[in-house]
């Protein structure tokens, strides 16, 4: 078991570009079943990826893969043409938004939206649209989903990903491996991986996931990597006193950044004198949450919930 | 991308939404000649002298070189003396504004230098309101958010009467809605004409902060005028930095003096850059891991010197570019180098480190500390160039050997 995305996840791809091109490959190396890919212009033909399998992956397959990905015209052409259930979605900031809502429009299941520097006002309109749909948006400006040897969606190193027990999510890309790469280090590894990017609107929140990984029989812990800005830290805090059955830890990070100014994600500003690191670890904290003081002692933090 | 309040008024007069007539003057000159011509406009003797920085809180500020000197000043000689009295006024504090330091709570105690002065009409005012459009994040949409208390911050009326804080939801589908901002208006004891100017006001507001992307207006304070009209006395406005490609009209406004060069370099280069006051450099990659790194660096005892993102998607050129930023600060004593590659390859990082310090060399130690994508093919490249580094195993490790090498307790 894992949440969100697993073995039989079919993905298609929106924005073939060079991005999307190369974590295609990367994908497909991994064993994710990319099943299609959305390019208007490019309708009807076939993209062929081949190389030496990334074995860290899926396990049991050849060395080498050779896989063709047909492109359709549409979303819901290619829904139609290979039964995907999952997007991926490297079309750039002005249009990111519009693939979101084709996305949805097609039915698909689950959306992930790596895309950064999405205008904010394109997101609000797109999670409007989304309000009434089933389709699911991680992200946008994140790393994706993984689910250790199962399938992979997005921009995350594979290797550094191991099966196991805790469940990861996290607002930053590069903490989000720092992370994951002590978990496999530590032994404990990982059910699912989530990033919900760093965007201050975007798809899935923290208690989305939360709630996901609390369901899931094979996750044992969550790991849960926030940071300064909005309130969605505290609002997770209250969720885990109320409904969390399983022992969680955390990091955030900002704890030195300035007010007032915009920490590279869009999301990550201190305004008004709301968002601090200080009031989220206090939150956290009073949640019965470990809450990690430096980024380094992430895994061991999540080794002290699971343990207490 | 901030903008003066000059420019956030004008931005509104164009759609209709009422504002005070000024003139926006950058000499002594200049802000004589506007007292005339407002006088003559209004029929009001009373004018407003406003130092225009991007900077709250001016009001209140004082000048470094005379604090008995505001940031705003109400002039009104001429309700005596006319306008020949009223102009005298605004010669003396044009010549003592402009070219002055401005201390606000939002400038630091290093001020800034006023170079710009908004000479505007004088208003009878009956009532003072706040009036602000920002994003509520745990709903994803713009909210219109409204106090009684104009004039006071909204982070004290939030602390202080919470219940005096007035919120209209727009929703995107459909825009504020004709009886949100009736209800607004009322809840705000606004009536007859005033309501009606207060509705008109508050829909045109909601319906520009969509039309142009803006991430916060803030109208405070907002004015109800002796004879029921209702004006923005003050406009603050930001722009969001993700939506400046389709608001080339919007960017022509940017006031270059009033922003951080190292700053605006590191935008050029799609560097994520923010300039601290410590003196450990760093170079990262990835927003999060670079708040991070700045925090591990004080968990050690050490203070750092820039906030620095590469980005996900660099190349060698930017690491380069990224890289003299932080040598270029005076301050910095060390560079620590903190990379987990994802998109971005170790291999990059490392050439680029390399190009960066053949071309402006190293004065300071560094440590680099690299995992991740093309690790081995990243230190490699370092070990080879015969760069005089340090490397690091983890975060903590790569913190603990910079503040050493710096002469640091680590």
């Amino acid at each position: 078991m894992s949440v969100l995305v697993g073995l039989d996840t079919k993905v298609l791809v929106q924005g073939m570009g060079k991005t999307g091109r190369f974590h295609t490959d990367k994908a497909i190396a991994y064993g994710t079943k990319m099943v299609g890919a959305v390019h208007p212009s490019r309708a009807g033909e076939v993209e062929r990826f081949d190389g030496e399998t990334d074995q860290s992956g899926v396990p049991g397959r050849p060395d080498t893969y050779e896989v063709d990905v047909p492109i359709y015209r549409s979303v819901s052409d290619a829904v139609a043409g290979t039964g995907a259930t999952a997007s991926v979605i490297y079309v750039p900031p002005p249009f990111a938004a519009d693939a979101i809502m084709e996305a949805a429009d097609a039915g698909l299941d689950l959306v992930i939206c790596v895309t950064e520097g999405i205008p904010v006002s394109d997101m609000v309109v797109a999670k409007r649209y989304l309000q009434d749909r089933d389709t699911r948006l991680v992200g946008p400006n994140c790393p994706g989903v993984i689910t250790p040897a199962q399938c992979k969606i997005g921009i995350m190193p594979g290797y550094i990903h191991q099966p196991g027990k805790i469940g990861v999510v996290s607002r930053s890309g590069t903490l989000t491996y720092e992370a994951v790469h002590q978990l496999t280090l530590n032994g404990l590894g990982q059910t699912t991986a989530i990033g919900i990017g760093g965007d201050p609107v975007n798809g899935t929140n923290f208690v989305d996931c939360l709630d996901l990984f609390n369901q899931d029989p094979e996750t044992e812990g969550v790991i849960m990597i926030g940071e300064i800005g909005g309130s969605a830290e505290e609002e997770a805090a209250e969720w885990i006193t109320e409904n969390m059955t399983k022992p969680v830890a955390s990091f955030i990070a900002g704890t030195t950044a300035p007010a007032g100014k915009r920490m590279g994600h869009a999301g990550a500003i201190i305004s008004g004198g709301k968002g601090t690191a200080a009031d989220k670890i206090s939150a956290l904290n009073a949640a019965g949450v470990v809450v990690a003081p430096t980024p380094t002692d992430m895994g061991q933090a999540m080794l002290e919930a699971m343990s207490g | 991308m901030k903008v003066h309040e000059y420019q956030a008024k004008e931005l509104m007069k164009a759609r209709g939404i009422a504002v005070p007539l000024g003139y926006p003057v950058t000499d002594v000159a200049g802000a004589v000649a506007a007292v005339k011509a407002l006088v003559e406009a209004t029929g009001n003797p009373v004018v407003v002298v406003k130092s225009q920085i991007h900077a709250g809180g001016r009001g209140k500020g004082r000048f470094k070189e005379r604090p008995e000197l505001g940031g705003v000043t109400v002039v009104t000689d001429g309700i005596t003396g006319g306008v020949a009295a009223a102009e005298e006024k605004v010669r003396e504090l044009a010549e003592q504004m402009l070219g002055s330091t401005l201390v606000t709570i939002q400038t630091g105690p290093e001020g800034k230098q006023v170079n710009r002065l908004y000479i505007e009409q004088g208003i009878d005012i009956d009532r003072e309101l706040y009036l602000s459009v920002l994003l509520d994040r745990s709903t994803s949409r713009n909210i219109l958010m409204a106090s009684t208390e104009g004039g006071t911050e909204i982070e004290v009326v939030a602390a202080e009467t919470p219940e005096k804080i007035l919120k209209e939801e727009i929703d995107p589908a459909f825009g504020l809605l004709g009886f949100q901002a009736s209800r607004l208006g009322y809840d705000l004891g606004l009536r007859g004409d005033a309501l009606r100017n207060g509705v008109k006001f508050f829909v045109a507001l909601a319906e520009a902060a969509v039309d142009w992307d803006t991430d916060l207006i803030e109208i405070n304070p907002l004015v109800v005028t002796t004879d029921g009209r209702v004006m923005a006395l003050d406009g603050k406005m930001s722009f969001e930095a993700n939506a400046l490609y389709r608001h080339p009209d919007v960017v022509e406004l940017r006031d270059v003096s009033e922003e951080d060069p190292a700053e605006m370099e590191a935008a050029e280069h799609d560097l994520s850059f923010i300039k601290l006051d410590g003196s450990i450099g760093c170079m990262v990659n990835g927003a999060g891991l670079a708040m991070a790194t700045m925090d591990i660096i004080k968990y050690v005892g050490g203070e750092p010197a820039n906030f620095l993102d590469v980005g996900g998607g660099a190349t060698a050129e930017r690491v380069a570019a990224a890289f003299k930023i932080i040598t270029r600060d005076p301050n910095v004593e060390g560079i620590f180098v903190n990379i987990f590659g994802g998109i971005m390859r170790c291999d990059t990082i490392a050439t680029g480190v390399v190009e960066a310090v053949k071309e402006v060399g190293l004065e300071v130690p560094l440590v680099v500390r690299l995992e991740g994508t093309n690790v081995e093919l990243g230190k490699q490249i370092l070990d080879e160039s015969g760069l005089d580094l340090v490397s690091a195993n983890d975060m903590k490790d790569g913190a603990e050997k910079i503040l050493q090498l710096t002469g640091g307790a680590a």
